[in-house]
């Protein structure tokens, strides 16, 4: 591994008496995908939003170094600075703005980081209309790399789930990342859409150099597509290694399947 | 199977009919002390006259006046029905009108045609004062109807682009006009500098004031949400009025200043001086009436625009997409303050005083009902919402009805309010997002936002 774009030390996350993250040490490597898979409840999310600034954990530390090799650390951070450092992220439930139209969505991604410009934006100077041709330009690119050119103009609110994912990552995209947060890409859609999101992610990764961090309850995706994975359970992280590596590690087993006693199957591969 | 109770028509009229006779209870004449139940039973049975035609008991006028409304709107519908049943059934008029109808409308989306709309308005505006000649009147349209879509202009920034509730906003308005009394010297206060400035120069102080106090008063608040957002504002209305009303040695007290002079201009050889006139000062606020409506609509479908809408529909997914949302918010506090603090520039030179009375909680609510009226965040729907609403006020100044009481347009102003609600919840001619937005949250597939503000504070279901 070349560098790390995430390096997490020892984050514990409490809310009141309850631990949602405990001692959770993981790193990412530039470039790398990386999947977090766990049962319900077992902190994902959590660690999500310890990464983008939404939670500020307790304990640890989180830094993020970008290209250009600027480290930062991420606790204390709010949501848009991380933003602007590089990271990205979609939502569990996907969170569009439902009453534009896809365009409009992008849009605003790709033109969120600019200053504020309201006098410009009031006397609609020369400055000002460059800005929005760039943004148009760059939103329609992004429309064309995620297949919804022909959507463009749907209100979000109409599209179908898959779509929604890929408007959520072509909207977290537009802001220029260096790694891409997605929250359970794949809920909600169908199998054939599941295979276009794995095409899609895995593009992303190529085409555009961005790193991509996972949480997926898809089994059959998460395998096919992650090249690492750790696995949290009740806040900690209970296994890291390869796809083969994690199917056969018996920590795994049992979390996912519970032991013989509790009988509770949850989910299998 | 629904009862016949739980039909949605039969409720909206219901809880109409209702609204309309606390109404008709709460207006009219007053009681005294010889005759404490003639407020009520005056309240129905005094005649009025209704239009001249004849005169009938007051409660009559009511209905039929309601009468009348119903009357048109369904009328309106059934001929829209109607049309679109001809249409269906192919018949070969009806068709071809229709095709014109469309093609007009596709033109009117055409910046060409819409900029001839909009220079045979800004034509029809500027003859007015010729075809209206009457002072008092002229007078009425300035201070009554421009200065307020001045005020509902900046709210319409604050309320409806960025979905800030501000009840507290005639504050800024008081702010500009007293700093405007403070400028040119008519206050208690000593002006800066010692010197009486013309009153050209509260203009910009004006501004920059309220926009000062808008940003302080923001910085700290915004970070509330919704209702404990007004509830703040509202306070700062409040604290504003009782400063004015109480401060006499440095307000004026409750009786205010009337010392402050007419607009002038005096540039070497140039010299012009706004005075009891009102033409002139019709013109002058016109202008800043266009100068608001380009700039805000600009603004409207700027980035910084699509930015405040993006934070009102969901401000957790627009943070993560590096939207500052406090600047934002702040920022559309300041513009909306600055509009008001020029307003008031307006009002303390053509009117030449101030008084406390003005500024309650009452006009912060007026020029809201304003911009709910015409369509939050539509600026076509606000500038046709307050001509129609401060058209009407004018008039009822102007020549009230022999029973028309002027302690009672609030009360009719809130009934417009609520009934507007009631049948148009986004307002006379909303803007097309918030239209989607506002049938979003009816059909409740709009993001839940209080299930999202938790979810940021508290344990989620999938931690």
């Amino acid at each position: 591994m070349s560098s790390l774009i995430f390096d997490v030390q020892d984050v514990t996350l409490r809310f009141g008496g309850v631990v949602s993250l405990n001692n959770v040490t993981l790193h990412q490597g530039r470039g790398e995908i990386l999947a977090i898979i766990g049962p319900n409840g077992a902190g994902k999310t959590s660690l999500f939003n310890s990464l983008t600034g939404v939670y500020a954990p307790q304990e640890g530390s989180i830094r993020f170094t970008n290209s250009q090799g600027k480290s930062m650390s991420v606790i204390g951070k709010k949501p848009f600075r991380v933003s602007a450092a590089g990271v990205a992220r979609t939502f569990q439930a996907s969170r569009m703005f439902s009453a534009m139209t896809t365009f409009e969505n992008i849009k605003i991604g790709a033109e969120s980081h600019r200053g504020l410009g309201v006098v410009g934006a009031m006397l609609k100077g020369p400055a000002t209309r460059r800005d929005e041709h760039r943004s148009d330009k760059r939103t329609r690119e992004l429309l064309e790399f995620v297949g919804l050119t022909a959507q463009a103009n749907t209100i979000a609110a109409s599209l179908s789930y898959g779509a929604r994912r890929r408007l959520e990552i072509a909207r977290g995209l537009a802001t220029q990342p260096e790694v891409l947060l997605l929250d359970e890409p794949a809920a909600g859609t169908n199998p054939a859409e599941k295979i276009e999101l794995a095409e899609l992610i895995r593009r992303v990764r190529d085409e555009m150099g961005v790193s991509i961090l996972l949480i997926e309850h898809d089994m059959k995706l998460v395998m096919s597509l992650a090249e690492r994975l750790y696995v949290l359970n009740f806040g900690s992280v209970i296994a890291e290694g390869t796809p083969d590596e994690i199917r056969s590690n018996p920590v795994v087993i049992e979390a996912y399947l519970g032991s013989a006693d509790t009988g509770v199957a949850e989910e299998t591969k | 199977m629904k009862t016949f109770f739980q039909n949605p028509r039969v409720q909206r009229s219901g809880r109409t009919a209702l609204i309309l006779l606390l109404i008709i209870v709460m207006t009219g004449p007053e009681g005294s002390g010889t005759q404490p139940t003639a407020g009520f039973t005056g309240s129905f049975g005094n005649h009025m006259s209704f239009f001249g035609l004849f005169y009938p008991q007051r409660w009559v006028v009511f209905l039929l006046l309601t009468l009348i409304v119903v009357g048109l709107t369904s009328l309106v519908k059934m001929a829209h029905r109607w049309w679109i049943e001809r249409q269906r059934a192919g018949n070969n008029a009806v068709a071809r009108v229709a095709k014109t109808l469309a093609a007009t409308k596709q033109r009117a989306r055409h910046r060409s045609t819409r900029l001839s709309l909009y220079a045979v308005a800004l034509a029809f505006a500027l003859y007015f004062p010729h075809l209206v000649t009457d002072q008092s009147w002229q007078t009425l349209v300035v201070q009554d109807v421009l200065v307020y879509l001045l005020l509902a202009l900046g709210l319409n920034v604050v309320t409806g682009f960025a979905g800030l509730l501000d009840l507290g906003y005639v504050a800024f308005y008081a702010i500009g006009a007293y700093t405007t009394a403070w400028v040119t010297g008519s206050l208690p206060t000593p002006p800066p500098f010692g010197v009486h400035w013309n009153t050209f120069v509260a203009i910009p102080v004006a501004i920059v004031f309220a926009m000062l106090c808008g940003v302080l008063l923001g910085i700290p608040t915004l970070r509330l949400r919704g209702d404990y957002l007004a509830i703040v504002t509202l306070g700062f209305g409040e604290i504003v009025y009782l400063f004015i009303n109480n401060s006499y040695g440095i307000t004026g007290g409750s009786t205010g200043t009337n010392q402050i002079p007419f607009l002038s201009f005096h540039l070497g050889p140039i010299k012009y001086l706004w005075g009891l006139i009102p033409e002139p000062y019709y013109y002058l606020t016109l202008a800043f009436v266009v100068i608001f409506l380009l700039a805000f609509s600009s603004l409207e479908h700027s980035r910084v625009g699509r930015s405040w809408v993006a934070i009102r529909e969901d401000e957790v997914a627009a943070e993560s997409l590096g939207i500052h949302p406090l600047k934002y918010k702040v920022m559309a506090f300041a513009i909306g303050a600055a509009s008001a603090g020029f307003a008031g520039v307006v009002t303390a030179s053509q009117t030449l005083f101030v008084t406390p009375p003005t500024f309650t909680i009452s006009f912060s609510i007026n020029i809201l009902v304003l911009v709910i009226f015409g369509g939050m965040g539509s600026i076509f729907g606000v500038v046709l919402g307050g001509l129609v609403v401060q058209g009407f006020v004018a008039y009822l100044t102007h020549s009230p009805p022999s029973i028309y009481n002027a302690a009672d347009l609030y009360m009719y102003l809130g009934a417009l309010l609520v009934v507007m609600m009631i049948y148009r919840p986004a307002g006379l001619f909303p803007s097309r997002r918030r239209r989607r937005e506002v049938s979003q949250v009816e059909a409740g597939t709009a993001p839940d936002t209080l299930q999202v503000e938790i979810g940021a504070h508290r344990v989620q279901e999938d931690v």
